[in-house]
């Protein structure tokens, strides 16, 4: 596969494959989600602490505050949200391998 | 300690060498020198991105940020991690997938032309170098202060010419398990201090907990579990906003990290790396928590601070060597460590305060180790944006034998590490913990929204990506020279971090340049950089 020049029509008529128009949207309705997601739970925290500073720092359980709970579980977010993309890119993996196959058979030269 | 420390110290340096010799003859040509032969498997790949992100800003400027303001010096570690989903999600496949050498490959695969590249490859130089100097500064007043004897300008010297050593003649391969082992011994000295504190409150978190929510400082107790130790008065919220956003973003855009992985040889390695380098990064900030508390509790902001004000008496040390046995004794014998910087002692003031001075020793080589494993890293970023990019790519476009380009790649990597060098050593007395920050500002407002861009929307064009990286650029550069760090009192941008400014700029100005151009060129190539960067088709192998 190394050195693989196909032509821009070929490329364009790859881009528009409906298996490749798939595999795209099934990576982006995962990826533009946890996205916006992540970087929403992550902004929280220290717009929280900017704006609502009495609120973080209630006490909420053992005596440790709002904000405290929050920052741990933020690396408990990221480590989630990193299994869950592990696991679904494993499809993707397999979608994009097939692609590959088929577009070396197609256009070898 | 200083004996032991620097023994330990020299046992890494061997090691490194011996690795270098080994790697040298694996790193005559480009592939070789840039990528080691995209042979690094994803779990080597994992834990040296950890060993190239894990700096001695973290280890010991995150455990003494946590010492002295506790929750707020947290924020730093949460931002830290949390970068990496915008790695995984959105850029490490697609790096891995399309990019050859270079940051600037990336953004240029279909922006072609030798504007973008060009500023591209000079953002890059400009987060490298910024970065590079606050390390080497760094170590330079570590060892002067762990080894009197030896002086900031000799220890920055020293560290620039062993780095030098293992990129020059080792390439990506040897700075790659540099850098693994790196992250080994300072994932092994947190672990055993962190244990330490643990043991100190017979591993109840309760009794820790408690200790932490009233460290005693300077005659009272504060609570260093609540926020806003750090960021405080009226604009410390906006502070705390701006940091938050460059720290999350720019770890997309810095070069040293995400050049490593073009190492790996497919996108599914890519992903292995960021999820082991998640797991270990984690892991570690985790016990930087644990380690600035434990600073904070138990070794004291009072003795930390104390060690602070006789910066005067070293000083004196130093012009007046002939006294500095008996001098440096006295000192001693009221129990300092002969300190130069603010917090950043906390790490090997807590190892010898828990486990004495072997514990201290170690905990001291591995702070060495880190800077040198880092700043090998960002060498060889600076050394590629350089030979690759400017040289190979605009001055000789594209011509030219692999003799020629990995005689330009080490040229390079020798003025990048003398530029390095000289400008630490200039600096070497100012306060340079802000580089870090300003890194990172920058690279979150040039790399990042270029690379996001061109990487998503297919209108997305030259001009858009000129002005987007020129306006970060700029806006991020302009607001810390006006900033409290460098103006202090009179200050005309009230923020410390530019961020919150200059990262929606750089987007902005990003979009704002497209909307008023069309690229026709950019916008044909974008089916096949789509194709590539999904599937891995025609990508390096």
């Amino acid at each position: 596969m190394q050195h693989h020049q196909l032509t821009a029509s070929e490329w364009d008529a790859l881009a528009n494959d409906p298996e490749f128009v798939a595999l795209l949207r099934a990576r982006r309705r995962f990826i533009v989600p946890s996205t916006i997601f992540f970087l929403l739970f992550y902004l929280a925290l220290p717009v929280g602490i900017a704006f609502a500073p009495a609120f973080m720092n209630r006490p909420v359980f053992e005596s440790l505050s709002v904000a405290n709970l929050f920052g741990f579980t933020q690396f408990v977010m990221a480590w989630v949200l990193l299994g869950l993309y592990m696991r679904e890119a494993r499809t993707f993996d397999e979608r994009a391998r097939k692609l590959v196959a088929r577009a070396a058979a197609e256009f070898t030269r | 300690m200083t004996q032991a420390s620097l023994v330990m110290f020299a046992v890494f340096v061997a090691m490194a060498l011996v690795i270098t010799y080994w790697a040298a003859g694996r790193s005559t040509s480009r592939r070789g020198f840039y990528t080691a032969h995209r042979e690094i498997s994803g779990i080597q790949n994992g834990w040296a991105i950890a060993g190239d992100y894990m700096s001695a800003t973290s280890f010991l400027g995150i455990t003494g940020l946590i010492a002295f303001y506790g929750f707020d010096g947290f924020m730093y570690s949460i931002g830290w991690l949390v970068a990496y989903l915008t790695v995984l999600l959105l850029l490490a496949e697609p790096l891995r997938n399309t990019g050859r050498y270079t940051v600037a490959d990336v953004i240029a695969f279909r922006l072609r032309g030798r504007g973008v590249r060009a500023i591209a490859a000079c953002t890059t130089l400009i987060i490298t170098l910024f970065y590079m100097v606050a390390q080497m500064v760094g170590a330079g007043s570590l060892i002067n202060l762990l080894v009197q004897r030896i002086s900031e300008t000799y220890a920055i010297v020293g560290v620039g010419l062993l780095m030098m050593i293992y990129v020059l003649f080792g390439g990506m391969l040897a700075t790659t398990w540099v850098q693994i082992i790196k992250a080994g011994l300072l994932l092994a000295a947190s672990i055993a201090l962190s244990v330490a504190v643990l043991a100190h409150f017979h591993f109840s978190l309760f009794a820790f907990r408690d200790a932490s929510m009233a460290a005693a400082t300077d005659g009272h107790t504060i609570n260093l579990l609540r926020t806003g130790l750090l960021f405080s008065g009226p604009l410390g919220g906006f502070d705390v906003v701006s940091l938050g956003l460059a720290l999350v973003l720019g770890t997309a855009g810095l070069p040293h990290v995400l050049m490593r992985f073009f190492t790996v040889p497919t996108a599914k390695a890519a992903r292995m790396s960021v999820s082991w380098a998640m797991a270990l990064i984690g892991v570690f900030y985790l016990l930087t928590t644990i380690m600035g508390l434990g600073a904070g509790t138990l070794v004291g902001q009072h003795d930390i601070g104390k060690h602070l004000r006789d910066t005067q008496a070293i000083r004196y040390i130093i012009r007046h060597p002939e006294q500095s046995s008996q001098l440096n004794a006295e000192l001693a014998q009221n129990g300092y460590i002969v300190p130069e910087k603010n917090t950043n002692l906390a790490a090997p003031l807590l190892a010898d305060k828990l486990g004495g001075p072997l514990l201290t020793a170690f905990v001291a080589a591995v702070a060495f180790a880190t800077i040198l494993a880092v700043v090998a890293g960002l060498t060889i970023a600076a050394a590629s944006a350089f030979a690759h990019d400017l040289w190979y790519s605009l001055i000789r476009s594209g011509e030219g034998g692999e003799r020629e380009h990995i005689f330009v790649a080490r040229t390079a990597a020798l003025l990048v590490g003398f530029a390095s060098i000289f400008i630490s050593v200039g600096l070497r007395t100012i306060n340079v913990a802000f580089l870090v920050g300003l890194a990172f500002a920058v690279a979150a407002s040039t790399n990042a929204p270029a690379l996001i861009l061109s990487l998503s929307w297919r209108r997305f064009s030259r001009t858009g990506a000129i002005c987007g990286m020129l306006a970060g650029l700029i806006s991020s550069l302009g607001l810390i020279v006006i900033s409290p760090d460098v103006m202090g009192s009179h200050a005309i941008f009230p923020l410390r971090n530019p961020g919150l400014v200059s990262i929606p700029l750089g987007f902005l100005a990003a979009i704002a340049g497209t909307l008023i151009t069309r690229d026709p060129e950019s916008e044909a190539l974008f089916n096949q950089l789509q194709v590539r960067a999904n599937t891995g088709l025609g990508a390096e192998i």
